[in-house]
């Protein structure tokens, strides 16, 4: 049962990558005018590429083999994936899209990562008090209060802070991951920097995702003390609070750590419109400039990351799912 | 259809977060249907007043980079952004009902097809193909990112109502149906249908909200229509001429204020729907 489980949802992520790499081939061709082609003329001719581009444009026609038949093409562009070869940015050459991609993923990493588990931690707690039945009712409504938060997009929310924290009272900086001029290294400094920078980042994230994790578990807690349990560990005289913890939100907890495992696959797209809003020098922000510069091998490039990331991600998750809850092989059939 | 708005007034009067929900869009529909007339349209023009001005008594949210006058132009926004999410939402819906009806009620090989491409699309990062295709679109018109956004975001609606199909085609009242040698037709129409209006209706909500979110993303990115005036669009100018850093809050804290009414608007309509729907969660809430 386990085993055809996972071949089906191996199978699944293979055709998700399969997908994913054929679209991001065919998008640019399907289009009208060739962008790439358009955009390297215009570079070639304005020779502001950056010293010599023939290195450059011989990558390009190997990679694409423009006299080539289009399958041909399809070949050498799966090729250059799997060698991981994903060629050079337009605009900074001789930057390669690897090293543009590696630049920029420790800081999305860190800053998604920290803010996605604080999120989970703060808003789990506040769902399972709002679900209580016996939480005083000021208490109940403010949590409805920051719920209603989680619905106005993250980066709004971090314009609002940027101008109060950052333009009023001058109290975090405007933008970038580090102090100008400091070189990263380790040391105290470095880390300080680091932290001084991604506060107000960190903080349009957590405050909009909060009430989001706080909805799911007021929903599945609420769900939860309606069960028999639950009344039965009643009746045996247990604690209001023992009941609240060990049975309703210790149950109610499971939904939310498959969110998580989600939430953690998804970390590489979902703060690109911070990172843009506070120049945080993350994938987001790179996948803005590549866009702005129309920067095609970039942008393409991160979009794989992206979706091959979210591809193995859910696989993985698909994998743990069945060890936390047995019930979902039998159901998946 | 009279019992139908019968039931839905008595639904609104004891649901109140349902009751606020649609309050606040039906406001922030008619101030966007009756805002464009009220305006003066060359206000809306760049380079029509002194740029970066301060609001005051003839600009009452003051005048952004260009010259525009920001009030004029949220007035212009609000039926484009409002538009777009409509029509994504409609498409979306359209497309997932049908798909989960039919997936439902056939089941088998159609199902299996279904119900893949639905799992496959899902995995698929959504704003990955959207960045892709805006960024290769020669001219961007508000229809076109409609029709862009709703293609990748049809897959919740299917999942719903094929779950719903499901479960009410093995209730009692459709067998008799079915026994008493009603079509497959009419029994989708007559006797599944009405039963999953309230889930369609949460689902629309959902499908609208989410293409918001996705155009507004988008457009942020700088990937909107660029000739047309939409709350998306504003920010991505005020963000890209540093209106922030400017401290020039007239011009991307209103489009910001209205964002967030809209999407507290589809959530506590989406909340309130879902209650009735559910009416497990609604007792306690």
């Amino acid at each position: 049962m386990y085993a055809a489980y996972v071949a089906r949802r191996f199978g699944i992520m293979l055709l998700v990558i399969f997908l994913a790499v054929s679209i991001n081939f065919a998008l640019p061709r399907l289009m009208p005018g060739d962008p790439i082609q358009a955009q390297l003329s215009q570079l070639m001719a304005s020779g502001s590429g950056g010293g010599d581009v023939s290195a450059m444009v011989q990558s390009y026609q190997e990679r694409f083999g423009l006299d080539q038949p289009v399958w041909h093409q399809y070949i050498a562009y799966w090729q250059s994936i799997f060698s991981l070869d994903l060629g050079y940015s337009l605009i900074n050459y001789p930057e390669k899209v690897n090293t543009a991609i590696l630049n920029g993923l420790p800081w999305t990493l860190g800053l998604l990562g920290f803010a996605t588990l604080v999120s989970f931690t703060l808003g789990t707690l506040l769902g399972g008090i709002i679900g209580w039945p016996r939480t005083p009712r000021f208490a109940r409504n403010l949590g409805s209060g920051v719920m209603l938060l989680s619905s106005v997009p993250y980066f709004l929310i971090g314009m609002i802070l940027l101008y109060v924290f950052a333009i009023v009272f001058k109290w975090f900086p405007a933008g970038g991951g580090l102090p100008f001029g400091l070189n990263a290294g380790l040391n105290l400094e470095t880390v300080r920097g680091v932290i001084w920078h991604g506060t107000l980042p960190a903080l349009s994230i957590i405050l909009a995702e909060t009430g989001a994790w706080a909805i799911g578990m007021r929903g599945m807690l609420v769900s939860v003390l309606g069960e028999d349990y639950i009344t039965f560990a009643e009746a045996k005289g247990n604690q209001p609070r023992r009941i609240l913890t060990r049975y309703g939100m210790r149950n109610a907890l499971l939904p939310q750590l498959t969110k998580l495992a989600l939430a953690l696959g998804h970390i590489v797209s979902g703060a690109i419109l911070v990172e843009v809003i506070f120049s945080y020098p993350g994938i987001g922000f790179r996948l803005y400039q590549a866009i702005q510069s129309k920067d095609y091998f970039v942008l393409q490039g991160i979009l794989l990351l992206l979706s091959v990331s979210i591809a193995v991600a859910m696989f993985v998750l698909d994998l743990i799912y069945p060890l936390i809850d047995p019930r979902i092989t039998s159901r998946g059939q | 259809m009279r019992n139908l708005l019968s039931l839905a007034a008595a639904e609104l009067t004891r649901n109140r977060m349902l009751l606020a929900g649609v309050a606040l869009l039906a406001l922030i529909l008619v101030l966007a249907i009756v805002g464009p007339l009220l305006v003066d349209a060359s206000q809306a023009k760049v380079g029509a007043t002194i740029p970066r001005s301060p609001p005051d008594g003839t600009h009452w949210l003051g005048t952004d980079g260009q010259g525009r006058d920001v009030f004029t132009v949220l007035a212009f926004a609000m039926p484009q952004t409002l538009k777009i999410g409509l029509i994504a939402g409609l498409i979306s819906l359209s497309v997932g009902v049908a798909l989960g009806l039919i997936a439902g009620f056939s089941g088998g090989i159609v199902d299996t097809v279904i119900r893949l491409a639905s799992d496959v699309m899902m995995t698929i990062p959504g704003i990955a193909i959207l960045v892709l295709v805006a960024s290769n679109v020669r001219e961007m018109t508000v229809e076109l990112m409609a029709v862009i956004v709703a293609s990748l975001s049809w897959m919740v609606a299917t999942r719903t109502i094929r779950a719903q199909t499901l479960s009410l085609r093995e209730r009692g009242y459709v067998q008799i149906a079915r026994l008493n040698g009603s079509s497959g037709l009419k029994l989708i129409f007559v006797e599944v249908m009405p039963n999953l209006l309230p889930f369609i209706a949460a689902s629309f909500v959902i499908a609208v909200s989410s293409a918001m979110l996705a155009t507004i993303g988008l457009e942020a990115l700088g990937l909107g229509p660029q000739n047309d005036l939409t709350l998306g669009m504003t920010i991505y100018w005020a963000q890209f001429y540093g209106a922030i850093i400017r401290g020039m809050w007239w011009w991307w804290g209103p489009p910001i204020l209205v964002i967030a009414l809209i999407f507290i608007g589809l959530m506590l309509t989406s909340a309130g729907l879902d209650s009735f729907v559910n009416k497990r969660l609604g007792a306690s809430s």
